[in-house]
């Protein structure tokens, strides 16, 4: 069989098929038989593309070239110049704004383009176990700026030029913490690094240590100089073993380079650093419970002040930054401060690295300027929500953050605004939510992980938590009075008020938020006991268009527990005592004659 | 190897890893870089890498060579892998199972043209 | 194994460890660590009164530490432990109906081994692999995209892997 050399996208949406597209493909398909190209150009029918008005659309690959409003006619032109003779045919080059397009030339993705990678400029790029490809990307060329050109204020100056904040979660201006522990008094200080990622829907930092380990080998090594210290350590979750692997990789390399332990580059400065793996524990993730932690105890926080950088691990000054913070470090130093603060707007400066996930087409890791818009990070990066289905909400900064709704997208992202909607950039997880999304079971969601991961300490968080728990399940099966509202947001505000760490102080956050946004949706679970979205299992019956059942048998036989009953060809029942909602039965339904429905 | 003490020998160590990742003077005529992220592992890059690999031998292929790199952040499209042969724009391609591995080097390296249905990307990071 | 035999091993461990960390004081959780990878999934009970006299800290401390992280378990669990996601970027794109299929499958619950040893089924927060959604992890093995059929051919290929050796 001959090597397929094009293929040929042909959009099979509803509008282009009603304006012609079977046609199109007929005719198509019989002229490249008329040429004997059949076996080297392959056609395909696609979903929408999105420009429904200029259909039917057909694109060429490899080329990637656009056509526009195919008659039956013209189809035949495409394939005797462009596929014969490889001679574009100007005339029904499409025209419109590409920016609708889902399918477009490649080159010009906008997931793509729109991308400042600073601290994800090797991802992808450089073998993670090659040192010499990292310095071949400049890399540790910052550490020998800052042992031989700067002086310890110099470094701290150009951090507080670049304005970047600590990526993690609390966005804390970087340079002060620095200047902080560099200024705390006592000869033995360290750095650690935040490697405890656990913000459901934030995976940017296993990037990072996974596809480019020394840029954290680096940063340390030079926030290491500047504050004093001696040691190092990088607390990774258990859950990361390729991460824990690669770094440990870079970091005896490191050593043989002459980066890390005595005498770095010759110099009089000696730094070493070390891997603690933590054990599946998120309060880890707050910097008192993480030090903690590495000194061999429960990961329970500690009250602050006094803060890390004045008495953190072993009562000593430390410095503590996530991974993606690091990651910017080198680069800042080799191109200057105000190179990354060109980047941004105000109070947001640089880039931020979004972790984009769950009903959006593009799924993964985009770094881009902060102040970027909800809608362009999600539609135009992010591709949109598949399957045709509306965008509901998109929640961010995991459980200390909260949902924002569809009307809001076109809210710049800076730490300002999320504030003032009622969440915050966190880690910079951004979960995306279709309109099959429960936000109240959303906030249930929420809810069942703090409740799992609060550390017990502090009575607000372990009980607090677990009461909202409660409450929250009553309502989602139908139980919740409107009296459970008041006081799901009155226990709410009360814990965020009374506990001791971050933790708890945002673990009613996402409930509150969603109230906010969607008070319609919680009133319409505890006053008329249905679920809009119709996600909630109490709340929603699983019923068949006895119209549209042609009695094919097809669900009876998929349905785990027995609930459909019917002969053949003849339309069929649902027991709803029997039926335990799981949808198996809707999914291999293919005349579209089962629904959930709520009353 | 002995340790690094001025920006002379940082910048002939950049140096010379530069060809390697630009191919000039590497004696190869390129290379396929397979990302094994650990997203990129769960969605099967490990086994792309090995059809890779045996596909590459099969063929008596070994001007060509199979290295790693992280994730570059798509994830949607993984498993992926970038062929980047000497004098052509690299190529990312997505969705890269075993069956379409054995494509891209049939087709891609033995054959000079590219998959065009698995393309993601042309030209660099 | 007798008690002896915990108390030797832990020691060896113990002193390796040690002996490569920058700090003292401080090695607990990696020794547990060590140690849980030795044993197989699991950290035997008498492996904490050893800890205790090596490291001269109370038995308590050694006990809350084993008992507050969630990956240390001082139960003998299966050859391999499947951790399933259930955080909500797993869960907005079918999660459930995986988690569903792997109790099916499996024919155990959270916290389960099944009879033959082979499989002990956890539940986890986010693994950090959105990407790629729903996720679980079998030991230190990733596993993505994953869709009820996925995880049948992917237990059943471990299954018949285990019988043929």
């Amino acid at each position: 069989m001959p090597a397929v050399e094009n293929t040929v996208l042909i959009c099979a949406g509803g509008a282009c098929i009603s304006a012609g597209e079977k046609s199109v493909k007929n005719v198509f398909e019989e002229t490249l038989k008329k040429y004997s190209l059949e076996s080297v150009v392959r056609v395909v029918e696609t979903g929408c593309m999105g420009a429904c008005d200029l259909g039917p659309i057909l694109v060429i690959y490899p080329e990637g070239v656009f056509y526009q409003k195919i008659t039956a006619e013209n189809a035949a032109r495409i394939v005797e110049e462009h596929i014969l003779k490889g001679r574009v045919v100007e005339d029904l080059l499409y025209k419109g704004d590409s920016g609708n397009l889902t399918e477009k030339p490649q080159e010009e993705l906008p997931f793509f383009t729109e991308q400042v990678r600073i601290a994800t400029r090797n991802l992808g790029v450089i073998d993670p176990l090659s040192i010499d490809e990292y310095i071949a990307r400049d890399g540790y060329f910052a550490l020998h700026k800052v042992l031989f050109e700067l002086s310890r204020e110099d470094v701290v100056e150009i951090l507080k030029k670049s304005e970047l904040k600590g990526r993690g979660g609390a966005g804390f201006p970087t340079w002060m913490k620095w200047d902080l522990t560099k200024k705390a008094e006592g000869d033995t200080k360290y750095v650690i690094c935040n490697a405890d990622e656990g913000d459901p829907g934030a995976f940017m930092d296993r990037a990072v240590l996974e596809g480019d380990p020394h840029t954290v080998v680096e940063a340390m090594t030079i926030a290491a100089r500047v504050v004093g210290a001696q040691k190092g350590f990088v607390y990774v979750r258990a859950e990361y073993p390729l991460a824990i692997e690669r770094l440990t990789h870079a970091m005896a390399m490191a050593r043989e380079y002459g980066f890390l332990g005595e005498n770095i580059l010759g110099t009089d400065f000696s730094f070493d650093l070390e891997i603690r793996i933590g054990a599946g524990a998120f309060v880890c993730g707050e910097e008192t419970a993480l030090i903690n932690s590495i000194e061999g105890k429960r990961g329970i926080p500690r009250v602050k002040p006094p803060f890390p950088a004045i008495k953190g691990l072993w009562e000593k000054p430390t410095l503590l930054n996530n991974v993606e913070t690091y990651a910017n470090i080198p680069p800042i130093i080799t191109n200057g401060g105000e190179w990354f603060s060109q980047y941004g707007v105000d109070g947001s400066r640089g880039t931020k690295v979004f972790a984009l996930a769950g009903n959006v087409k593009n799924t993964g890791l985009v770094e881009v300027p902060m102040g970027i818009t909800l809608r362009k990070l999600i539609f135009d990066i992010g591709g949109g929500v598949p399957g045709g289905k509306k965008l509901k909400a998109i929640q961010t900064g995991g459980p200390s953050g909260g949902c924002i709704p569809l009307e809001l997208i076109d809210t710049p992202i800076t730490y300002d605004n999320m504030k003032k909607l009622g969440t915050i950039i966190g880690s910079g997880g951004m979960i995306v939510m279709d309109e099959d999304s429960c936000m109240v079971d959303v906030a249930k969601y929420f809810l069942e992980f703090t409740v799992e991961e609060s550390c017990g300490q502090c009575t607000p968080c372990r009980d607090g938590t677990r009461r909202m728990l409660e409450i929250l399940e009553r309502i989602t099966e139908g139980e919740g009075t409107t009296e459970d509202l008041q006081l799901l947001k009155d226990l709410g505000e009360n814990i965020m008020s009374t506990s001791l760490c971050g933790l708890g102080q945002t673990a009613p956050q996402p409930v509150i938020s969603t109230m906010r946004y969607f008070w319609d949706e919680y009133e319409a679970h505890v006053k008329e006991g249905r679920c809009p979205a119709k996600k909630c299992k109490s709340l929603i019956q699983v019923v068949i268009d006895r119209d549209k059942c042609v009695g094919c048998t097809a669900c009876a036989r998929v349905c785990p527990v027995e609930a459909i009953s019917g002969s053949v060809r003849k339309p069929h029942d649902i027991d709803p005592e029997i039926c335990t909602r799981c949808g198996s039965c809707l999914a291999v339904c293919r005349f579209g004659a089962i629904s959930k429905v709520s009353p | 190897m002995p340790k690094i003490k001025s920006l002379e020998e940082l910048m002939k160590i950049k140096e010379n890893a530069m060809k390697g990742l630009k191919m000039r003077d590497s004696g190869k005529r390129g290379k396929v870089i397979v990302a094994m992220g650990t997203c990129g592992i769960a969605a099967g890059a490990k086994d792309t890498l090995r059809a890779i690999v045996d596909s590459l031998e099969e063929k008596g292929i070994d001007d060509v060579a199979v290295v790693q790199s992280g994730c570059f952040g798509l994830c949607d499209v993984e498993p992926t892998i970038e062929v980047h042969l000497e004098g052509s724009e690299p190529i990312i391609y997505g969705h890269v199972s075993p069956t379409q591995a054995k494509r891209v080097v049939e087709q891609h390296i033995v054959g000079g043209k590219v998959v065009g249905d698995l393309i993601v990307k042309r030209g660099e990071l | 194994m007798s008690a002896e035999n915990v108390r030797e091993i832990v020691t060896d461990i113990y002193e390796n460890i040690s002996s490569q960390s920058l700090e003292k004081g401080d090695v607990l959780i990696n020794t547990l660590h060590a140690i849980q990878d030795h044993f197989g999934n699991f950290i035997p009970i008498e492996a904490a009164e050893v800890m205790k006299d090596l490291t001269g800290l109370p038995l308590s401390r050694i006990y809350e530490v084993l008992t507050f992280y969630t990956m240390f378990s001082t139960h003998k669990r299966g050859k391999y432990v499947i951790r399933v996601c259930k955080s909500l970027p797993c869960h907005v794109t079918g999660g459930q109906a995986v988690v569903d299929s792997l109790k099916n499958i499996l024919e155990i619950d959270f916290g389960e081994t099944t009879t033959d040893g082979l499989f002990t089924l956890e539940e986890t927060s986010c693994l950090g692999l959105c990407g790629v959604s729903p996720v679980m992890m079998i030991n230190d093995e990733a596993y993505g995209n994953l869709t009820p059929e996925r995880v049948s051919e992917i237990v059943d290929g471990m299954v018949s892997r285990e019988r043929s050796e």
